[in-house]
């Protein structure tokens, strides 16, 4: 299987997409320079900004201060770069604390200021209604995004792997009523779903249970598919004689099929479950740009995109729409990789 | 049930219901095994023998209970000594009677889960059966192994590192864990090559010879049975045509479609005559057969009362079961033993 993965171009590189962003939602603190929940209402909407690398014929990255003006005219703040003053941005910096993986305290971050504090002068994307650093945010954002649905795939593996297993092994009136709610589930249409029960959601809740309420919520429509396929995979295996050997020794039907019939599925169970990751992702990303799913103070791709939905923020703030590329740039990665999965698990398919 | 009995199968009888466009599935029965008695004694083997279709291979499946037959008795004779009808258990009182009744598949290689090692294929009856201590499995694995001619350092190996005959003898070895007193063969060679063929014939007969395990086989190939059956039992269309000891079966057949089978093993001399008598035609359809004697419409020697009256399953000489009108006044031809 892994040889015809390899062979398969497109999909390695979407592989090591995937493997790029999860190592960034891994060190997301690391990346992000500046604590992506400090307002500054002197940095509003600042655009994204150039870091110069040459300082006098010398090398010595930099930015310029900012100066904020109001146009007369318009009323619009607007900011220059005061040339004047070179603010030295060096690696490893120290900037807000935080804890790696949750562990280890540090303030260690990839770039940072020297002299001036990060959050005040460094905006390598701009900055938002609120003077947050929208790098920052992004990344943090990519991270909640990535692991929401990693927690989601995971429940909806689980309840498609048993109750698929469960209704191609016994089949009859089991399957029966598994294969009914299954179609009771698909003919929900899924955005009045989430619609109705994201509004079923108490707005007292902590950002945190919220996250689980959403991450339930997806994972509990998301797992008929793979029940369907995997339903299909133990009704062809049930006749295979290895089966029926089992059954003959006396083997109890949970042993057959965590022993022999899902191991002969893993392949499959785990194509599926790359491709529906993204499905995840973009369905947390939509929710939350609905203004549904995840709100302010929680930071993911679909808040970040929230903040862009007026035709201010296209016309006049256009770097605020930038977490949608990595919002494509993540599914169609994910995509890529599960279908070379897919084809390399099941050939003929 | 004479004590030297250790399966008597008793009007053994397995429908299907067969559904047609817009017609109920009981509106058609396939009978797939019609009405089928025989009795398998102590350390002896008797063979199935018949067309592929005949119904041998859902005859043993109802056997083991694969699948619960229609009607029927299925009498076993446990190790403790009692009989109990396995037709008329559940699951759960079969459980413990799993271990006595092991069967050999056809297929070598989807017999053996392909996932598993050696190792965890052979011990799985041993841990399904309530064996936990690692050493213990290992060493009756490596028993097994020797047992059945293969080197018990292979037993991490996956079946794909075997050929078929090796994986055969994994199947045998896997049957064998709990110390079965019935085996069931369903066509355990016919996917081998002709050498291997006899190698594994005589593995189960040196096996039967040193745990005296009763054998029920299920084959197609007459000359295969020959070597190994006490006793044979011939299916059509379903139905048991005739049974009798192995010897007498192939000096003198009392059924015209057993001559036929008979005459179609090859034998291994070019200068004797094949003989040329054989069933023409197809074998009937179980779904829909014909009325009568199922064999009439191929058989050479059919008489009218053939084509109107189903022949009874009677005791034509002590031992000789046979199941046609003229069994008494035709004489077929065997081939000599």
């Amino acid at each position: 299987m892994r040889r015809r993965f390899v062979k398969h171009r497109l999909a390695v590189c979407g592989g090591l997409v995937v493997v790029a962003f999860y190592l960034a939602a891994a060190f997301a603190d690391f990346l992000a320079y500046s604590d992506p929940g400090k307002l500054d209402a002197q940095r509003i909407l600042v655009p994204p900004q150039r870091v110069s690398l040459w300082s006098a014929g010398r090398f010595s990255p930099h930015v310029y201060r900012l100066v904020r003006t109001r146009n007369p005219e318009t009323l619009v703040l607007d900011y220059s770069a005061d040339r004047s003053v070179e603010i030295p941005v060096v690696l490893f910096a120290h900037g807000y604390p935080y804890r790696l993986f949750g562990l280890f305290p540090t303030d260690i971050h990839w770039i940072g200021t020297r002299g001036e504090p990060t959050e005040s002068s460094l905006f390598l994307l701009g900055s938002d209604a609120l003077g947050r650093d929208l790098f920052s945010r992004l990344v943090v954002g990519t991270r909640t995004s990535l692991t929401i649905g990693l927690v989601g795939v995971c429940i909806s593996l689980v309840l498609g792997v048993i109750l698929g297993a469960v209704s191609g092994f016994y089949g009859g009136i089991v399957d029966l009523v598994i294969q009914r709610v299954i179609e009771m589930l698909r003919a929900i249409p899924t955005l009045p779903l989430w619609l109705g029960l994201a509004a079923a959601i108490p707005p007292t809740w902590s950002v945190t249970s919220v996250y689980f309420t959403i991450t339930l919520i997806v994972s509990f429509v998301g797992w008929t598919e793979l029940a369907r396929e995997l339903r299909g995979r133990i009704m062809s295996l049930r006749h295979e004689d290895f089966v029926l050997a089992a059954e003959l020794c006396g083997a109890r039907p949970r042993r057959i099929m965590f022993v022999h019939m899902i191991p002969a599925c893993t392949s499959h169970i785990i194509a599926t479950a790359t491709l529906a990751l993204p499905t995840m992702i973009s369905s947390e990303t939509a929710l939350s740009f609905l203004g549904l799913g995840l709100r302010s103070p929680a930071i993911s791709l679909g808040v970040l995109l929230n903040g862009a939905q007026n035709i201010q923020a296209v016309a006049l703030y256009p770097w605020l729409i930038s977490p949608a590329l990595p919002t494509a740039v993540i599914v169609l990665a994910f995509n890529l990789m599960g279908d070379g999965l897919r084809d390399a698990a099941d050939p003929y398919a | 049930m004479p004590a030297d009995v250790i399966l008597r199968v008793r009007g053994l009888t397995k429908h299907f219901g067969v559904a047609r466009d817009g017609e109920a599935a009981s509106a058609d029965i396939l009978r797939a095994v019609d009405d089928v008695s025989f009795s398998v004694r102590r350390a002896k083997t008797l063979a199935l023998v018949g067309e592929s279709g005949c119904g041998k291979t859902t005859a043993v499946r109802c056997i083991v209970r694969a699948m619960p037959p229609t009607s029927g008795n299925v009498w076993f004779r446990t190790t403790a000594g009692g009989v109990v009808d396995l037709a008329a258990l559940n699951e759960a009182g079969l459980r413990p009677l799993r271990a006595e009744i092991q069967m050999v598949f056809q297929d070598p290689y989807s017999s053996l889960n392909p996932r598993l090692s050696v190792l965890d294929i052979i011990a799985e009856p041993l841990v399904v059966s309530g064996v936990r201590n690692r050493t213990v499995i290992r060493d009756r694995v490596a028993n097994l192994l020797e047992l059945v001619g293969l080197r018990p350092d292979h037993m991490a190996r996956y079946p794909n590192a075997f050929s078929g005959g090796e994986r055969q003898r994994i199947g045998i070895a896997r049957a064998l864990a709990l110390h079965p007193r019935l085996v069931i063969a369903d066509e355990a060679v016919s996917a081998l090559d002709v050498s291997v063929r006899a190698q594994i014939l005589n593995l189960l007969l040196e096996l039967q010879d040193r745990y005296h395990i009763s054998y029920l086989l299920v084959s197609h190939d007459l000359g295969i049975v020959k070597h190994i059956s006490d006793q044979v039992g011939v299916m059509y269309v379903g139905q048991m045509v005739e049974s009798a000891d192995c010897q007498a079966i192939y000096r003198r057949p009392l059924h015209p479609y057993t001559a036929a089978l008979l005459a179609a093993v090859p034998i291994p001399d070019p200068r004797r005559r094949r003989a040329a008598y054989a069933a023409p035609g197809e074998a009937a359809s179980p779904r829909n057969p014909p009325p009568g004697c199922t064999f009439h419409p191929r058989c050479q020697h059919a008489i009218p009362r053939c084509k109107l009256e189903r022949p009874q399953w009677a005791e034509l000489e002590p031992g000789r079961f046979v199941r046609c009108h003229r069994a008494h006044e035709l004489q077929l031809r065997g081939i000599e033993a």
